[in-house]
């Protein structure tokens, strides 16, 4: 007998297919959660595999703040398309109303539109499951979550009540209101994420390559003008050749001087970088122990 | 400079090459297991450190941080990096199971880890859950503890085949070689006497380095491979199970449109290849496998540990829980067995109430028998015992309420681990390994007769159903179902009435007040009330019944809508003074333990079909409403 032996992205992705799904078969309505960065684009690659010949069976969710890139919006249409799912966007309506902007609110636009919007667009749908890209190597908080992260009615995380996890025997069990947030990439690490992005060759927003763009430096981040919406405060965009690590709302996101036009070159820039992916986010900077606090009050 | 760094040249100079290599990695996951002080988020630190997995801006933060509440003075406090939540961070102690990852040229690794306080237990085995390999940090000044043989166990048990004892801190007994060789032989002579046949010893320093990627020069004695180039070598799990017989239990079944029918799940052992042929079990069907299906087209092989689609060539019976095997070496099915069982919850465990069982892919109702004894997991010891509370581990048997295939835990990890769900607060309060089964379905069969419980219904003219009376002791359910039975009588209906007292002089006069024995009084209660049903009665039950659980356990036996739960509701002051056999007054005096209401709980019923307000109605009137509500 010849022994295969399997990689170690085979073993994530033969993971995640397992989590899928467990969810799939458990869940009365799963949904997954679909942000147009890398992390979703594999978590939706994986979603066709697991449920190959037939399309994934649950909607793909986009919890919108009208603040993303325009190349994110062009990717999430045609990537649903392409795996033959509904995509559902939802944009907080009370956002909406008072036109909260990330310019203006500070941190009350991820409170409303994201943290928010979630809670209203899972209870609006009765979504039971949610799966998340969330992986634990982002950030110290998140090395504890767990897959199956169990929620409250009110979509609260107790860190105390979490369930444990053993072997790959999932307890999914809930009572009525209650959900889970699930995350199948929970074991992957940025370069996990780009080495399978280049061994499948899944399309990505192009925001992750160096290209000329128009871009600002305000309080030490480099933002990129992408609509006519960016309040200038006598600024004059530059153009410079830069790339995105991550992505998000465009008035929120950071990008980076780069050259890399290619994934081995992405990859190699990230490689020999020496500062983490998260710093690219205004979001994590108030405090030490902030995405715990957001994690707590029901963010994703 | 540390071989890791190296790499940076190639990945400056040849990406494409170094990608190449990185694809072709494979993945070890262990635990590290240790106490607060033997400098085990040290070693982690120290080991994320090394392999570059710390970014500058978290370096940044690390120096900060080191500098405020670090136990280090000016140096890195390594600590800091893995101590994640905010609150442990102000204990200064982990809490829970934390997972990290780092990599080198050869491996990715994923460590969980674990906190090594007694109170713990669960945290440990479920990290151990998934590794590979077990890193048991020992403090060279303090050598073997019993924390250490308490960890040595739990992997032991928990089926972890490779075993490190690192000894730690080697910097602060001079990188004594005699130190070193005293701890190592106290080890053995303890693994040896717990089954661990073999581990791997090094002499590391977490603080300074020693040992951890490079060879230590003050221990040029030590003449064994450092703690990372172990890691890079040691055997993985998957292999071995790849030379095991097929088995795939059955997670979803793939079903878009007419034309296919495939059987998704994780390989748990083995390999297939189309063509093969397989046996469905319990149902014992056998097939062939005609195609193994993926969305890169269809393969040639599939192996332990992928994540597969399996179409068969026959249409056979075969759905989400059931276990696809290799025909010739197919598993075992039963529904009772002998495991040894892990409590993680708060509540102790409740011996004979019915608990939810996952195994593999599988939910099933589950009983756990008082245990036989349990370990006393610092010496080893068997304890007489007759439940388990939190982190106390045992050995029991367990009854499913059906057959399922499983494997001995020590055989298969996804065949022979299961976990145990609370019905009511679907909490996972406990794990347990199967040993083996303790009755086999093969020699049991349900006798099939050919009068039907619907001719018995038939003869009777009527529906038959358990008119369940729950409530306090002197809430006047006696008094009420007597009534009830009087009404039924006079339209004619065949009737049972069952009543708490009576019963308890018979059937279950065996049975005392504790809970288990409660659990145990209502589970007969139930099997006779099925019986009766089946016989095509109306049967009304007179039982305080105080948990939830059972009262949905009797529920869960009855065909659906045949079991009425109807609440006596009447307060406990009320019943207290109205204490018609004087139970309340002797149970307040000391006299009586374990009545319910005073010193044992009644969980009142969440939703029952009928509810009688005592203080609003009297019997005559009560009985009268239940009687025109169920037959209007």
């Amino acid at each position: 007998m010849t022994i295969r032996t399997l990689t170690h992205l085979q073993r994530l992705e033969a993971e995640a297919i397992h989590i899928l799904r467990e969810v799939v078969s458990e869940a009365e309505m799963p949904v997954m959660l679909y942000s147009v960065g890398k992390d979703s684009a594999v978590m939706l690659h994986l979603a066709k595999k697991a449920f190959y010949p037939a399309p994934p069976p649950f909607p793909l969710l986009h919890v919108d703040t009208t603040w993303k890139f325009r190349d994110m919006y062009a990717l999430r249409d045609r990537a649903a398309r392409k795996a033959g799912m509904q995509l559902l966007v939802h944009q907080n309506p009370d956002a909406i109303r008072q036109g909260i902007n990330p310019f203006e609110h500070g941190s009350l636009h991820t409170d409303m539109w994201k943290t928010e919007g979630l809670k209203q667009a899972l209870d609006l749908h009765g979504f039971d499951a949610a799966f998340g890209g969330a992986r634990r190597d982002e950030e110290k908080s998140r090395a504890k979550e767990r897959i199956f992260s169990f929620r409250t009615t009110s979509h609260r995380w107790d860190p105390k009540a979490q369930r444990p996890e053993l072997w790959r025997v999932y307890n999914a069990r809930k009572a009525r209101g209650e959900s889970m947030r699930v995350f199948p990439l929970s074991n992957w690490t940025e370069l996990d994420i780009w080495q399978y992005i280049h061994l499948e060759n899944i399309e990505i927003v192009p925001l992750y390559y160096a290209a000329a763009r128009p871009t600002v430096i305000r309080d030490g981040l480099m933002l990129m003008v992408d609509d006519d919406r960016f309040p200038l405060k006598g600024e004059e965009p530059v153009m410079r050749s830069v790339r995105f690590r991550t992505l998000g709302c465009y008035p929120l996101t950071g990008a980076v001087e780069s050259r890399a036009t290619t994934l081995p070159q992405i990859i190699q820039e990230m490689l020999l970088t020496t500062t983490s992916e998260r710093q690219g986010r205004a979001i994590d900077h108030d405090q030490s122990a902030s995405m715990e606090k957001k994690k707590q009050e029901g963010y994703f | 400079m540390n071989e890791i760094y190296k790499t940076d040249t190639l990945i400056a100079e040849d990406i494409d090459s170094y990608l190449e290599t990185h694809q072709h990695k494979t993945m070890l996951r262990f635990i590290t297991c240790g106490s607060v002080d033997d400098g085990k988020s040290t070693l982690i630190g120290r080991l994320l450190y090394d392999s570059k997995m710390i970014f500058e801006d978290q370096l940044a933060t690390l120096e900060s941080d080191s500098k405020r509440m670090g136990t280090q003075g000016e140096n890195i406090d390594f600590a800091l990096l893995v101590d994640g939540l905010a609150a442990e961070r102000e204990q200064g102690i982990t809490i829970d199971v934390a997972y990290r990852f780092f990599a080198t040229e050869k491996r990715k690794f994923i460590v969980a880890d674990t906190p090594g306080h007694e109170q713990y237990t669960r945290n440990m085995v479920t990290g151990a859950s998934t590794a590979d390999l077990a890193v048991i940090l020992i403090d060279a000044r303090k050598g073997v503890l019993t924390q250490t043989r308490r960890h040595s166990y739990l992997a032991h048990l928990i089926g972890i085949r490779h075993i490190v004892l690192a000894v730690n801190k080697m910097d602060l007994v001079g990188y004594d070689r005699a130190v070193f060789d005293r701890i190592v032989a106290d080890y053995r002579a303890f693994a040896d006497s717990i089954g661990i046949v073999e581990f791997t010893a090094i002499p590391i320093s977490g603080l300074a380095g020693d040992n951890i990627a490079t060879p230590s020069a003050a221990m040029a004695w030590h003449d064994g491979p450092t703690l990372l180039a172990h890691l890079e070598t040691v055997e993985l799990d998957q292999s071995a199970d790849q030379r095991k017989p097929f088995r795939l239990p059955v997670q979803w079944v793939n079903r878009p449109n007419l034309d296919f029918r495939g059987f998704a799940g994780t390989i748990a052992a083995g390999q297939v290849h189309p063509g093969d042929e397989v046996r469905v079990l319990p149902s014992g069907k056998t097939s062939t496998v005609a195609r193994i299906v993926t969305l890169e087209g269809d393969q040639d092989i599939a192996v332990a540990g992928q994540a597969v689609t399996l179409c068969l060539s026959d249409e056979i019976d075969c759905s989400r829980g059931q276990v696809i095997a290799a025909a010739k070496s197919p598993v075992e099915v039963a529904d009772q067995f002998e495991a040894t069982v892990i409590w993680m919850d708060e509540d102790e465990m409740v011996a004979g109430r019915a608990y939810w069982l996952k195994i593999g892919t599988q939910t099933v109702s589950a009983t756990v028998a008082q245990p036989k004894y349990q370990v006393n997991v610092n010496t080893m010891e068997h304890l007489a015992a007759k439940t388990l509370d939190l982190n106390a581990i045992g050995v029991a048997t367990i009854t499913t309420d059906r057959d399922i295939p499983f494997a001995p835990y020590t055989e298969s990890r996804d065949l022979g681990g299961f976990i145990l769900i609370d019905k009511m607060t679907n909490r996972t309060v406990g794990a347990g390994l199967i040993h083996f089964a303790l009755r086999r379905a093969q020699n049991i069969h349900w006798q099939a007769t050919d009068i039907s419980r619907s001719h018995h219904a038939d003869m009777k003219n009527q529906q038959p159903m358990v008119l369940w009376m729950t409530g306090l002791s002197g809430s006047g359910k006696s008094t009420i179902a007597n009534l009830v039975e009087k009404k039924l009588a006079r339209m004619n209906r065949h009737t049972f009435l069952l009543d708490g007292d009576n019963v308890r002089h018979g059937l279950n006069k065996d049975l005392g007040f504790t809970d288990a024995d409660r659990v145990e009084n209502i589970r007969r209660v139930g099997e006779v009330a099925k019986l009766m049903t089946d016989a095509g009665l109306i049967v009304i039950t007179a039982f305080i019944s105080p948990f939830r659980s059972e009262r949905e356990m009797v529920r869960g036996m009855m065909q659906p809508g045949e079991f009425i739960e109807i609440f006596i509701d009447t307060p406990l002051e009320e019943a207290e003074k109205r204490d018609v056999k004087g139970l309340y007054a002797k149970a307040r005096a000391g006299q009586l333990k374990n009545f319910t209401g005073i010193d044992s709980p009644y969980e009142a019923p969440e939703a029952p079909q009928i509810t009688i307000d005592t203080t609003r109605m009297n019997a005559e009137e009560a009985a009268e409403l239940i009687v025109r509500t169920l037959l209007p």
